[in-house]
């Protein structure tokens, strides 16, 4: 089955199984392999990716739902040499140890300060109708989809206030 | 995953046509897609509705809201309209899944969110709901999950959604537009159908009907909660839901409406219990007996023993918290 | 050239301390960092080699009996399917750390619910997971399986060498002025590693190279020869980047065996990804365990006796067993001791090593029984333990290689604030929430464990290190980057460390805490012997010698690397063993942990608002990265404390909650913003470094902090782990509130 997708910017065409989840077609059909299969269950956020500007797990979504969407991975975010504001702040606080959450974190983080941004309230926001505040609180639980054996939390969350401060991702 | 043949539906009677031709409707899939990697289902095929035009709110007569069935979870939450006329239905929603599930969920998928029995899950263990005829492995088993009210002995599962739990307490309706042409609104209570000797057998949709938008009438009481008790601070299925809404008029309860996630086979009301309440001064032992009375039904399984302690606690605490000036 | 050191005695020299370049204990960046932010860093399932075909695991569904076929033939008919795999070499269960030989082999005979006897290889991943759920398996179930540690009919073993008594405990306790006698259990837990077990195999004639997600490779390819039956010189094992490990990947897994006989076979690299609920029914699980702890002390609070008895499970046959009782010998005083050890054979997935075996569960509840003993007398929590802290190894009589206890306890307390922690249960409400703080002491064995590096400085003055260690996110690529620039007065990005290789002189691997001291002392050698050799081309002594941003300082001569090199690259290889240092003095890490808990005085909910750790692990090799580990450790302390628990099911043994949906690690929101502080030390015993591990310490203990701190906050004793809210809320209702 043939599916258009825009990933990171670039047309790209995939020709699958309709089994194939957008994660699966992202690294074995497109070789984007910085995107991580945790539990392929919606379990971790592993395989979290911006898709249609709004973070998702790429895993419990099929690849042909997505004709004609624009999906940005952590690719598309930067690279080594390029990275962004919030990869830097994830290697200066050690946001990560093993590593193999981090693309979905950062993903992850770097849609939901949009939605913050956009006044989108949350779980631990005290009054749902009014706007959520910049805290630690409000980041960790925004984060509480991404899972981090290894335990980065807390430096994860140091990293996110630190650039979100900025107001910038 | 079994092979199923995948078709868009580019109309809402597209959508049904294949749906009672036997296709599964998928939409946020959050639920349908995890299952059927385990082949818990097994989809012949599958009709995509994500392009159909069911994603907006808009204002109903009388004061509601109709929420179209594709609208997603976090859309619903953060509308405006909705976190000043329903909050609770904002905080069930956010108190569900994670940012990234509510991004893809949408409001028709969440009213069918399978159970998260793990026998239900597990494709080597007998289960009435996945396999009907094979027996509840559940019963006897691991039951930290499980019901307290309307569970049969051929299912003890649970209704997983905190946002079908908000809904039924705000007398939520259901919009389903059928093949043949027929609109009906269901209540939630009228929509769900308890386990009896049919668990598989979860609404009373049939193949070709399609849910079309959630009616929310008019706020019914300003003094609104969602509170939810789990197993972690966040993304994790409840324990025990409590959703409340009432007003205080004249030093007295009116209008109350209660509804309980995590302890039913779907989201729980007891009409006693609001009967109970209506009426009467707020007062510490008015919520005992409330609760009392609440419990007093419930059929623990072992391992859920302790929700009867912990659903007694909780509205009692969810009342004080609604009649306190 | 290689050198040797063996660790026999003291090393008094600090070399690291005359070092120039100042890179050492550094909180730097990890050179690997922006790899991984990048989503760039390449792990097991990110190098799939063209022409790949992917195999999927399927599980027995009974807890004991045989395999006597599989329906393959329908499976074979299926779109995309190259065959259906059921070979005498497949692994029952991973192979136990350092096994360094295949483990039980043989997929028709089953011991567990849930264990892999067959591969289904397909072209696609879609394919070869639907041939694996179609299998049909033709299973003879074996009557008189026993699934549970407390199953009538359950087999219990005793083994003599891990019962140890001294004195007289059975009298300490009648004349004890206070005591303790309670049973604590822990659940069984998992590693949970977010990386799924995960390889890919592809042969060149016959030459296998596996890319793996392993943690100590130079085992697992000696592992992987034997339960192939080749020659380990024929087999290459990759895994640069790991994506956890916890002890789950110390030994060689199903999936690799699989994936290799599979490969053979069809001529094609195959990839045998593991799932999630896969890693959960067939890698190694820690033990569920009970623990009998007696505690008996005089007015003073000083102990006079101390019980440990332990009751954990494994299959039959398994050499493993949970040493819970692991640090109870030195960590307090008490001149009668009784340590007990009970293995139950249960057919139950293999238990094995999970992040600090022993000390993880079994300081923990060591810790809530000191606290139970410091209510019943009255005495201070942290004084308590002051007053316990012996002056030698009680059990050994041997001298302490360093000890910071005190020092722990004395400077976390202060900063904690423990003053401000109200003695009795209860007393501190905050709108709903009850508020209370606990303390616990950690405490964790050190070890080396021979290792092999090698080091080149080039002739433009670059370095590269080399060895087959692994960087399981403990942070080998920076401290072994340190060490070889602070040794050959490099700036970091002059240097570069290769990992994971097989090819590569093989480390130590990681676990156990000892990767970085051991791999880092091979480094070390290499470089002393690096540095002699510089002092020959410079005529100089090495006490003269000083190397710093990449030139030689001798006297009033400073000259570039390179013109020393003249063109040369020098290389040598360091090699660490253990010796008798072991034996002479007790080694090992200690710490202490605070807590403060809020526990919902309707609900039993209970959330850890802060949490502090103060540990002393000699030289802190890299600031950040150890602080990062001790982050960790003490997030699955709290994971321990209040969520994580496998349940089996008690009528088939199969593990019920098998995804991350229902065992619940901490999420973001379940932690706070971690304090960690690490200790100025020095251990002269432990190596050349004088650095100890610190991957384990964060977790040797700290789910005592947390329950401590539930009690304090509330009087709920909870004595059965995890703490979850219907044990608090059991205890709250018996107290009518």
């Amino acid at each position: 089955m043939r599916t258009d997708l825009t990933v990171n910017g670039q047309s790209r065409t995939i020709e699958a199984d309709p089994r194939t989840t957008l994660l699966d077609a992202l690294r074995h059909h497109l070789k984007l392999t910085g995107t991580k299969k945790g539990c392929d269950h919606g379990q971790c956020g592993a395989c979290t990716v911006i898709a249609g500007g709004r973070r998702i797990n790429s895993c419990l979504s099929l690849a042909c739902m997505h004709d004609g969407d624009e999906v940005v991975t952590i690719e598309g975010l930067g690279t080594p040499e390029t990275l962004s504001a919030l990869q830097e702040a994830f290697v200066r606080h050690d946001g990560f140890q093993c590593g193999f959450c981090t693309p979905g974190q950062i993903c992850s983080a770097t849609a939901m300060l949009e939605e913050l941004q956009a006044g989108w309230p949350s779980h631990v926001t005290a009054d749902v109708a009014s706007a959520p505040a910049l805290t630690v609180e409000e980041v960790s639980e925004r984060m509480s989809g991404n899972l981090c054996r290894c335990s980065a939390y807390p430096n994860i969350v140091d990293a996110i206030m630190e650039i979100a401060g900025r107001g910038r991702a | 995953m079994r092979p199923f043949e995948f078709t868009r539906a580019e109309s809402a009677a597209d959508a049904m046509r294949l749906a009672g031709d036997g296709a599964t409707i998928i939409a946020g899939g959050t639920n349908l897609l995890d299952l059927m990697k385990l082949e818990v289902m097994a989809p012949q095929a599958l009709v995509d509705i994500n392009r159909l035009d069911l994603g907006d709110i808009d204002e109903a007569e009388g004061g509601g809201l109709r929420i179209g069935a594709l609208v997603r979870n976090s859309d619903l939450a953060a509308d405006r309209r909705v976190r000043d006329a329903y909050p609770m239905l904002a905080e069930a929603l956010l108190a569900g899944a994670s940012g990234q599930l509510r991004n893809k969920a949408t409001t028709g998928g969440n009213l069918l969110q399978r159970t998260r029995c793990y026998y239900y899950y597990d494709t080597a263990m007998p289960c009435n709901k996945r396999e009907p005829g094979s027996g509840c492995q559940a019963i006897g088993g691991i039951t930290r999950l499980h019901a307290l009210f309307g569970a049969s002995e051929h299912c003890i599962a649970t209704h997983p959604s905190d946002m079908a739990v908000a809904l039924r307490a705000l007398d939520a309706r259901v919009e389903i537009q059928s093949q043949d042409g027929v609109t009906r609104m269901l209540p939630l209570g009228d929509f769900y159908r308890l386990p009896g000797d049919t668990p598989h057998i979860e609404t009373v949709l049939v193949p070709g009907d399609l849910i079309t938008a959630v009616l929310l009438p008019a706020p019914a009481g300003a003094r609104q909660t969602y509170r939810k008790v789990r197993d972690r601070a966040s993304y994790a299925f409840a324990l025990v839901s409590v959703a409340g809404v009432l007003d205080v008029e004249d030093g007295r309860i009116v209008r109350p409406a209660l509804a309980f996630g995590g302890v039913g086979h779907m989201p729980w009301r007891n009409p006693e219990v609001e009967a109970l309440l209506e009426g009467e001064a707020p007062s510490v032992d008015l919520f005992a007996e409330a609760a009392a009375r609440l419990v007093a039904e419930a059929e623990p399984q072992g391992g859920n023993a302790f929700k009867i302690p912990l659903l007694r606690r909780t509205l009692q605490a969810v009342l004080r918290e609604l009649t306190e000036a | 050239m290689t050198v040797h050191i063996r660790m026999d005695d003291r090393v008094e020299a600090d070399r690291l301390e005359d070092m120039a370049q100042g890179v050492v204990g550094k909180p730097l960046d990890r050179p690997d960092g922006a790899r991984k932010a990048s989503g760039t860093a390449a792990y097991a399932m990110d190098s799939l080699p063209d022409g790949a075909c992917f195999g999927v695991l399927a599980r027995a569904t009974i807890a004991a009996g045989r395999l006597e076929g599989v329906d393959a033939a329908a499976v074979e008919a299926l779109p995309g399917v190259r065959a259906v795999i059921v070979d005498e070499r497949m692994l029952r269960n991973p192979a136990q750390g350092m096994a360094g030989k295949a483990p039980v082999q043989d997929p028709h005979e089953i011991a567990y619910f849930g264990q892999p006897v067959a591969l289904v290889v397909a072209e696609s991943f879609e394919q070869a997971r639907h041939g694996a759920i179609a299998l049909v398996l033709r299973l003879e179930a074996r009557a008189g399986a026993v699934v549970g540690p407390d199953d009538a009919g359950v087999e219990i073993e005793t083994p003599e060498k891990k019962q140890q008594s001294s004195g007289d405990l059975d009298a300490a306790m009648r004349e004890a002025v206070f005591g303790v006698d309670q049973t604590y259990t822990t659940p069984v837990h998992a590693s949970a590693a977010m990386e799924p077990h995960a390889s890919i195999a592809q042969w060149d004639e016959d030459r296998l190279t596996l890319r793996g997600s392993y943690q100590m490779l130079r085992f697992n390819r000696a592992e992987l020869a034997d339960a192939l039956g080749i020659d380990e010189k024929n087999v290459r094992i990759l895994a640069p980047f790991v994506g956890g490990g916890f002890g789950s990947k110390l030994g060689i897994a199903p999936e690799a065996v699989a994936a290799a006989i599979a490969a053979q076979r069809l001529g094609v690299p195959v990839a045998v990804p593991m799932s999630r609920q896969q890693v959960f029914e067939g890698v190694m699980r820690r033990s569920e365990t009970t623990q009998r702890i007696r505690l008996a002390a005089g007015a003073d609070g000083r102990l006079t006796g101390i019980g440990h008895e332990a009751l954990v499970s494994n299959l039959p046959g398994e050499k493993f067993s949970e040493p819970v009782t692991q640090a109870t010998p030195f960590l307090y005083r008490g001149e009668n001791r009784v340590i007990g050890h009970r293995i139950a054979r249960v057919n139950r997935t293999c238990a094995g090593s999970v992040r600090a075996p022993g000390e993880a569960v079994g300081v923990t509840m060591l810790e809530i029984a000191m606290d139970e003993l410091a209510a019943a007398a009255g005495i201070d929590p942290v004084e308590l333990r002051l007053r316990n802290i012996p002056d030698e190894d009680p059990t050994q009589q041997i001298p302490f290689s360093s000890h910071k206890l005190a020092e722990a306890l004395r400077s976390g307390a202060d900063r904690f604030g423990w003053d401000r922690r109200r003695t009795e249960p209860g007393q501190v409400r905050d709108g709903e929430w009850l508020v209370g703080m606990g303390m616990a002491s950690a405490v964790r064995v050190n070890m080396l464990v021979e290792a092999k590096a090698r080091v080149s400085l080039s002739s433009d003055g670059h370095a590269l290190v080399e060895t087959d260690m692994t960087d399981i996110g403990t942070g080998t690529y920076a401290i072994l980057t340190q060490i070889a620039a602070e040794m050959l007065g490099l700036p970091m990005d002059r240097v570069e460390t290769r990992l994971g290789d097989t090819d590569l002189p093989p480390g130590s691997g990681s676990g156990g805490s000892f990767g970085a001291a051991s791999n880092g002392t091979a480094v070390f050698m290499a470089c002393e012997e690096i540095r002699r050799m510089i002092c020959e081309r410079f005529g100089c002594e090495a006490h003269d010698l000083t190397l710093k941003d990449g030139r030689a300082i001798a006297g009033n001569r400073s000259v570039p690397l390179a013109e020393i090199l003249g063109g040369e690259d020098l290389v040598a290889e360091g090699h660490a063993e253990p010796g008798d240092a072991e034996d002479k003095v007790r080694q090992a890490t200690y710490g202490s942990y605070f807590a403060e808990v809020g526990v919902n005085a309707v609900t039993g909910e209970t959330r850890v608002r802060r949490m502090l750790g103060v540990f002393a692990a000699g030289r802190i090799l890299n600031a950040k990265t150890a602080r990062s580990q001790c982050l960790g450790g003490m997030t699955f302390g709290i994971g321990m404390a209040l969520t994580e628990e496998i349940f089996h099911d008690p009528r088939d043994g199969h593990i019920v909650n098998r995804d991350f949906a229902e065992y619940h690690l901490p999420v973001n929101a379940d932690v706070p913003q971690i304090d960690v502080v690490l200790l100025e030390e020095r251990d002269a015993w432990a190596n050349p470094l004088q650095a100890k591990g610190i991957g384990e310490l964060g977790i040797c203990g700290a789910a005592a902090a947390v329950v401590n701190a539930i009690h304090n906050a509330t009087g709920v004793r909870v004595r059965d782990l995890p703490a979850t809210l219907d044990k608090v809320l059991e205890g709250l209702e018996r107290q009518g509130g």
